[in-house]
């Protein structure tokens, strides 16, 4: 008679299993990146909103992090109030990388949501964010002070993963700083 | 407003499938008429409410009511009325929708048909349907309700993933889920069974037309998957044991197992407890590949939605419908007891050996599938099985088969003699292996050991079947639905067979790196980049190449391959150009701007690979055919 209860064995093994690996499905939606613990991608782009251009090296001697943007990306639009609170903690800057965008729709989304980034720089073409790798939008990036990609989120931020996934990479030092 | 009254049948749905369980099952096992009496009119009530809410799904879609956030994540105003549709089940939730309706599109019908079935057994599969229907119906509310609004409204949509604005793909997903619920009657019959304590041959001519039109969906849905594969996604080949791929084809060689048992069931009366595991296991195959699709427990190219609330919503409803199902067989398959002996050559054995090594087949995918899991569990690290491990022990099983089904399909029930088909048998065998040879050693160079083997195989199965069909025939026989498409089905195979042969073997690809006005080398043809031009579509532009092929200096196609850039999701996507020939396809695919003016092309010229998917299609037209034989129908089966 044995052998009528085999299959229920069988499928409480890949019960076991399954359970497993529902509970590692949110590690893999973090998607490694090859940058981590490499320098990170050098680029000089426009300033939104301005003539000037920002260079990616004169954070150096900063932790920050750079946040991968666009009006046209839904998913942006919620993590944009987390953003706010992140600027408005001033533990370090807050660079967006505005992506394949419209200047004019950028600098509306900014006036009407608040401006949560201390410089916004332009891809229109999308160059750099190849170069760091970006998936989709939302992506956000943490630099440390050598220059180094620390980590990287894909998709939008909350203030449980800002403080368990980014806060928690900072060493005292880095907080406090502001821009 | 119209989205409330989408989200308030939705919930009707699930209080009629709740009565629907609660009446058939307990009412079944308490005998009381009345309560009996109260099913039927519960599935018509969720079939109502379930139909009225995925129709206000497909109208807000058409309507671009950008204030539901499903419509506003996957639809766009520029998006073409029939794709705005198709978009319903473009993604998580509107696929849980429709999966549901389906369920009780089925469920529906078998009360409808099943009247002459005993009233506490129909009252018993009916319970066992609304179940499932009950988990996915709360499956749907409490975790992917595609009714939800957004607030504010969204002024545009973000559009329908390139990916799945493509004629077959709006078409893969609704005829895959036919394919996996209609395992669901094969399934509460089995349960139903299993309540009762008993089985008998009417239960398996009762339940074969539903698994085999099942089935005849799934195969069509797996086969429209893989040629949009082919076509839409650039990849150039029918299949890449992709996990979700897999999810589906083991559901698919567990029920091609089913109809054969079935088969058994009906004539001998024999492998009464196999059955019944095969209709638990299939179903179950099909509720595991939707578990592993929409957990985010595998990576996949397919994965779309990966929530971990989800998967243990979905891991619970497994845990109750297949645990469940299985201990009930742990309990009462012992009871059925086959009373009937058959000699060694006899049909019985030959599907007896069909069924175990289509098991083993779809074992070893499985156990593919999950290796990277258990890997992962274990802490083993990350573990990728490829073509590698599946094309040895997939063939494996499968080879044998073949030779089996091509004797098999002739022999008779009970008794061990093939008789005088003997020779008939024997002649297709020998002209299969001249077909290989020539092939091999002529028309086409270049095969492996398994070229001949392959072909020899296919053109012995495709003719063997026809022998006893053409053989009736020609002596003025009656010819019955059944045997016409088993012989369908089974020479579909054999095709199959040939043509997967054909395109294993005689494949030329390369990537090519052209600029306009230069030629490249693939096998014995040439790939010449003509021209390049900018083209616009209804919400894409697009880069279009032109490109002609030569063979030994002929001009033998011309291909329009395009690179698409969708302006709303601001995705890329390759748009294969392919000339289809009656004999073989012409592709190329444009890959990457290499700088200077010149592109990466993939260049493929395939031999017989349309008919592959003919032949999946064949063997699904074989299958209804089947089904729809006189002896199933209500007034010869009551």
């Amino acid at each position: 008679m044995t052998r009528f209860l085999l299959p229920a064995g069988a499928f409480a093994l890949l019960v076991t299993v399954l359970f497993v690996g529902v509970q590692r499905a949110p590690e893999k939606t973090v998607i490694p990146s090859a940058l981590i613990g490499k320098p990170a991608p050098v680029f000089t782009l426009p300033v939104l909103g301005s003539d000037q251009q920002f260079a990616a090296d004169s954070m150096r001697g900063r932790w920050y992090i750079i946040n991968v943007w666009g009006t046209w990306c839904a998913e942006c639009r919620n993590e944009h109030e987390t953003l706010l609170e992140i600027a408005g903690s001033r533990v370090l800057p807050v660079i967006g990388l505005n992506w394949k965008d419209d200047d004019k729709a950028a600098l509306e989304w900014l006036d009407q949501l608040g401006n949560p980034y201390d410089v916004v720089a332009v891809d229109r073409e999308g160059r750099v964010a190849i170069d760091w790798g970006v998936y989709g939008a939302p992506e956000t990036f943490l630099v440390d002070a050598s220059g180094t990609v620390v980590y990287r989120h894909v998709g939008p931020l909350n203030p449980e993963i800002w403080s368990r996934k980014f806060l928690d990479r900072l060493p005292q030092s880095a907080g406090g700083g502001g821009s | 407003m119209i989205a409330e009254i989408g989200h308030y049948a939705l919930i009707l749905a699930l209080l009629a499938s709740l009565a629907q369980t609660f009446f058939g099952l307990l009412g079944a096992a308490r005998n009381s008429d009345s309560w009996i009496a109260t099913v039927r009119p519960a599935v018509t009530a969720q079939f109502l409410m379930s139909s009225l809410a995925l129709a206000v799904l497909i109208v807000v879609f058409v309507q671009n009511d950008f204030s539901v956030e499903y419509v506003a994540a996957n639809s766009n105003s520029a998006l073409p009325v029939a794709y705005r549709i198709a978009a319903v089940w473009g993604a998580h939730e509107g696929s849980l929708l429709l999966w549901a309706w389906i369920l009780v599109a089925w469920t529906f019908a078998v009360a409808a048909l099943s009247k002459t079935l005993p009233a506490g057994f129909a009252a018993r599969v009916l319970g066992v349907l609304g179940l499932v229907s009950l988990g996915f119906h709360a499956f749907t509310l409490f975790t992917s309700n595609p009714f939800l609004r957004l607030d504010p409204a969204a002024p545009d949509g973000r559009d329908l993933n390139p990916l799945l604005q493509d004629p077959a793909l709006a078409a893969h997903p609704p005829m895959l889920y036919a394919g996996y619920v209609g395992f669901a009657v094969a399934f509460a019959f089995a349960c139903a069974a299993m309540l009762e304590g008993r089985l008998d041959q009417t239960w398996a001519r009762w339940t074969r037309p539903w698994t085999t039109v099942a089935w005849a969906f799934l195969s069509i849905g797996i086969a429209l998957g893989s040629w949009w594969a082919y076509y839409e996604l650039g990849w150039g080949g029918y299949w890449f044991w992709d996990p979700v791929e897999n999810a589906s084809f083991m559901p698919w060689l567990v029920g091609t197992a089913l109809i054969h048992s079935l088969a058994v069931t009906e004539k001998r009366g024999l492998f009464k407890s196999w059955t019944l595991l095969l209709a638990i296991l299939a179903f179950s195959l099909s509720l595991l590949g939707t578990f592993l699709v929409r957990s985010g427990v595998l990576v996949s190219v397919h994965s779309f939605a990966a929530d971990p609330t989800r998967g243990m919503f979905i891991l619970a409803f497994l845990i109750i419908v297949i645990g469940g199902a299985l201990t009930l067989y742990a309990w009462r398959a012992p009871l059925l007891r086959s009373e009937a002996g058959f000699e060694f050559t006899a049909r019985e054995s030959f599907l007896l050996f069909n069924n175990i090594l289509l098991v083993v087949a779809a074992g070893a995918v499985l156990a593919g599938t999950m290796a990277p899991l258990i890997a992962d569990a274990l802490g083993l690290g990350t573990l990728s099985v490829g073509r590698q491990y599946f094309d040895p022990v997939f063939l494996l099983p499968t080879l044998p088969l073949l030779a089996l089904s091509a004797v098999g399909i002739h022999s008779s029930w009970k008794k061990g003699r093939l008789g005088d088909r003997r020779k008939a048998i024997l002649l297709s065998l020998v002209v299969g292996v001249l077909v290989a040879l020539v092939l091999v050693l002529g028309a086409w160079q270049g095969a492996t050991l398994l070229t001949p083997i392959g072909f020899a195989l296919g053109v012995w199965l495709m003719l063997s079947a026809l022998v006893d069909p053409i053989d009736r025939w020609r002596r003025g026989l009656s010819l019955s639905r059944g045997v016409v498409g088993m012989a369908i089905a089974h020479a579909a195979l054999g095709m199959f067979v040939v043509s997967i042969t054909a395109v294993e073997s005689y494949t030329r690809e390369r990537d090519l790196a052209l600029a306009v006005g230069e030629t490249g080398q693939v096998g014995e043809f040439e790939y010449r980049l003509r021209d390049l031009s900018t083209v616009e579509g209804p919400n894409y532009d697009a880069l279009r190449g032109e490109i002609v092929v030569y063979e030994n200096g002929r001009e033998i196609g011309l291909l329009h391959p395009e690179k698409r850039n969708y302006w709303v999701q601001r995705q890329v996507m390759t748009e294969a150009g392919i000339d289809m020939q009656l004999t073989r396809d012409i592709f190329a695919a444009l890959g990457e701007d290499l700088g200077a003016g010149r592109w990466s092309v993939r260049a493929q010229v395939r031999p017989l690979i349309n008919y592959v998917w003919l032949a999946a299609f064949l063997m699904a037209l074989g299958g209804v055919i089947a089904a729809t034989d006189r002896r199933y129908r209500p007034e010869s089966a009551g």
